[in-house]
Order: C-alpha cells, then structure tokens, then sequence
C-alpha cells in the first residue's frame, strides 16, 4: 500500500480524470459501440442509457475488485460476465419499475449492457488487478466518461433531428427537422462528427508543438 | 404464438431490419473485422453459425425458465449458453479443421462479446417465435450481418487506396461509410411489411 495518505488521493484522482478525458471509453477508445449509436435518438434515453451502464460499471468492479484473489485465472472471464448479468438483472428491473416508458424506449439495450465491451474490459484490465478503492474511482471515472459522450451524440442528435431537447422545443415553428439525425444513419453520421472535432483538435495541437520546437530549435 | 409468414421474417432480419445497419448490434466486429474481405466472410460465416446454435438453445432456456417460472434467469442462462456455444464451436473447429481455426484466431472467442447474438436470443423471445420460426430468424440475422460485413469491407478495401485528407483517416472514415450503407439499407423498408 502506498505511504502516506495524500498519494493515495492523488492516484485515486488521477484514475477518475483519466476516463473523463484522455482514456474517454468512446471518443478515443472506441469501446461499447452499440448502445453508443442505438440508444442516442434522444438526450434523455443518452442519459438514463448512461447512468445504467455507469451502475453496473461500477458495482461490477467494486465486485470483482473485492474477489480478484478468489477467482482461479482459467474461468475468470465467465465469472465476470455472470456478475456483470447480475447487475444488469437488477438495473432492468429497477428501470422498469420506475418508468415503464423508459423501459420500452430503450428497449433489449439495457440487457445488452451485459456484452458492452467496456464493461468486461475494465473487469479484466483493471478491477481484476487493483484495489477496491482504485477501481471504484476507475468505474467512476469511465462510466462519467461513458454517459458524457452518450449526452454529447444524444443532445446533438435530438435538437437537430427534433428540433428539441429533454423534450422542450428550442426552435420557432419553421424549423425543419433533420429526420436523418434521428435515423439509424444519424448516430454514425454524429459520431463520426464528433471523432472528427477532435482529430482535428489533436492534429492542431501536435502542428503547434512541432511548431514550437523547430522555433526553440532556431532559437 | 407469433403469426409472421416464414419468407417475411427472414426478409426482416436480413435486409429490412439488419442486425448491424439499423439495430447497432454487433457494431464492435462490423468495425474492427471489415478491413479485408477475406477476413470478413469467414468472420460472418463463424457468427452466423454461432447464432443458429445460440437460438436453438435460448428457444429451449425460454421454455424451461417459463416452466419453473423463473423469468429474472433469463439473461444470466442466455449469455452463459452463448459463452459456452463459443467455447464448443471453438473446441470442435480446433478438432476437426486446424487449418479453420487458425484462420479465424482471435476472432471465434471475442464472438461471445457480440451483442448481435445476445440480441438475437431477447428479440425472439420478446417476440414468442415458434421454433421454426427462430432458426428462420437467426439464419436471416446471420446472413444480414455477414452481408453487411462483406459490403463494409469491399468498400474499406477500395478506400485503402484513394487519397482522404488526414484528420478523416480512421474510425471517422469508416463511421461515415457505415452511415452512407445504413441510408442505402433504408431504401428496402416496406419490402416485406
């Protein structure tokens, strides 16, 4: 364990930082496509989509964390799986019972949590190797990340294909409606939008860093 | 019961409601596999196999839970099925066609984390298929998957060799092309009612 109490903050932080931003489980890792692109027609299925996956995100790393000494390595992944089933049971039930129309709009999506990507993979790359705390911040962290860029494709989405947003008209009544957006091919349209935002961000500021050093380098 | 003609629930989860291009399910392998077209047939040949089994077994699990009346098992039994199916399917290729098995490598066991197969098992339930009717669905959703995947990578193998600028190389090049295929797919709605 680490020696003084202050270390243990800062690694904690840092491992919650990381999934907002430069490890952000869709924009830059590509993981859990599907719910990404299937549930993001509206800002509010994005985010109840989000919450979900960041429940089970974290319960299942808290779990596996806390047995990772117990589980023999040859059927770890079918214990995770099994857990992370676990909570989905428990989040599709619990959805349902507070909004029954929530629970059609995203429809088979929240079962198929189960087989998100990003879920089984902090299980075997990181909750499986840490410790209880490190993994709770991680879940935190990735699954803050996760509904982030859910909200990001859902608002975009929702006010340019229904000219609204949470369901409130933003638009005077001349507006016409992207119906595209809120189509099949809008959630790859907008996503590829947004992947190209910030491509383009990453590719400015390494011209600037080059930039900088040929200067110094002049200089 | 489920009265759907036979001919329409295949058209459905083949052409009109593909599995990838208008449900988003199995989106992970539809990018990662489609950048050769050789790799894409067999990836879709070895998914549409998995789902015939997985959908004869999930029929069955469905069966048993609604006798034992135990219906909150159902998701937890289906993807212990699926992960065991690909663990079979894997160990009986390595048996009998080493040659097959090492062409599809690390492909076979990242199946179990498809949701097109998950998702196949909850939708015919949710929609109380007969077992006819199932394998018809799953041979449909397979072969939809496998269609999408082979047209994906035709594309992506023209596009290797033409001149994009540079920030739309990748994952944003491809999400594009996927948008474009979807809107064509489009174009088969109202096919088979």
């Amino acid at each position: 364990m680490a020696a003084s109490g202050t270390t243990v903050d800062r690694r904690g932080t840092d491992e919650f930082i990381k999934g907002l931003w430069k490890e952000n489980p869709v924009f830059v890792q590509l993981l859990g496509m599907c719910p990404v692109l299937a549930v993001t027609n509206t800002a509010m299925n994005a985010l109840a989509m989000g919450l979900a996956t960041m429940f089970v995100l974290v319960m299942s790393n808290l779990v596996v964390s806390s047995l990772r000494r117990f589980i023999p390595k040859q059927v770890r992944i079918a214990t995770f799986i099994l857990v992370i089933a676990t909570f989905v049971t428990v989040v599709d039930y619990v959805i349902a019972a507070i909004s029954l129309e929530l629970h059609k709009a995203l429809g088979a999506f929240i079962a198929l949590i189960v087989v998100n990507c990003l879920i089984l993979g902090r299980s075997e790359a990181f909750a499986s190797k840490n410790t209880v705390g490190m993994s709770l911040m991680d879940g935190l962290g990735m699954g803050v990340g996760f509904a982030f860029a859910l909200f990001c494709l859902g608002s975009v989405r929702e006010i340019l294909g229904s000219g609204s947003l949470f369901g409130i008209e933003l638009f005077h009544a001349g507006f016409q409606d992207w119906v595209m957006m809120v189509l099949p091919s809008g959630g790859f349209f907008t996503l590829a939008g947004w992947l190209l935002l910030f491509n383009w961000l990453k590719k400015r500021k390494q011209t600037r860093e080059q930039q900088v050093a040929a200067a110094q380098e002049v200089a | 019961m489920n009265g759907d003609p036979l001919w329409s629930i295949f058209l459905n989860a083949c052409l009109i409601n593909n599995f990838v291009l208008a449900y988003f399910l199995g989106i992970c392998p539809f990018l990662g596999v489609s950048g050769k077209l050789a790799t894409a047939t067999r990836m879709g040949g070895a998914v549409t196999f998995v789902m015939l089994v997985s959908s004869t077994c999930a029929f069955g699990i469905n069966l048993a839970l609604n006798a034992i009346d135990a219906p909150y098992l159902k998701l937890i039994s289906f993807i212990a099925v699926i992960a065991s199916t690909v663990q079979l399917v894997e160990m009986f290729i390595k048996k009998v066609s080493p040659a097959l098995f090492r062409a599809l490598g690390i492909f076979l066991p990242l199946i179990t984390t498809n949701c097109a197969i998950l998702g196949l098992a909850l939708f015919q339930t949710n929609k109380a298929y007969s077992f006819i009717q199932c394998i018809f669905y799953a041979l449909g959703a397979g072969l939809g998957f496998t269609l999408a995947l082979i047209l994906m990578a035709g594309l992506r193998e023209k596009l290797d060799l033409m001149a994009v600028p540079d920030v739309v190389r990748g994952a944003a090049l491809t999400l594009m092309l996927a948008g474009l295929l979807s809107i064509a797919f489009m174009g088969f709605a109202g096919l088979g009612g």
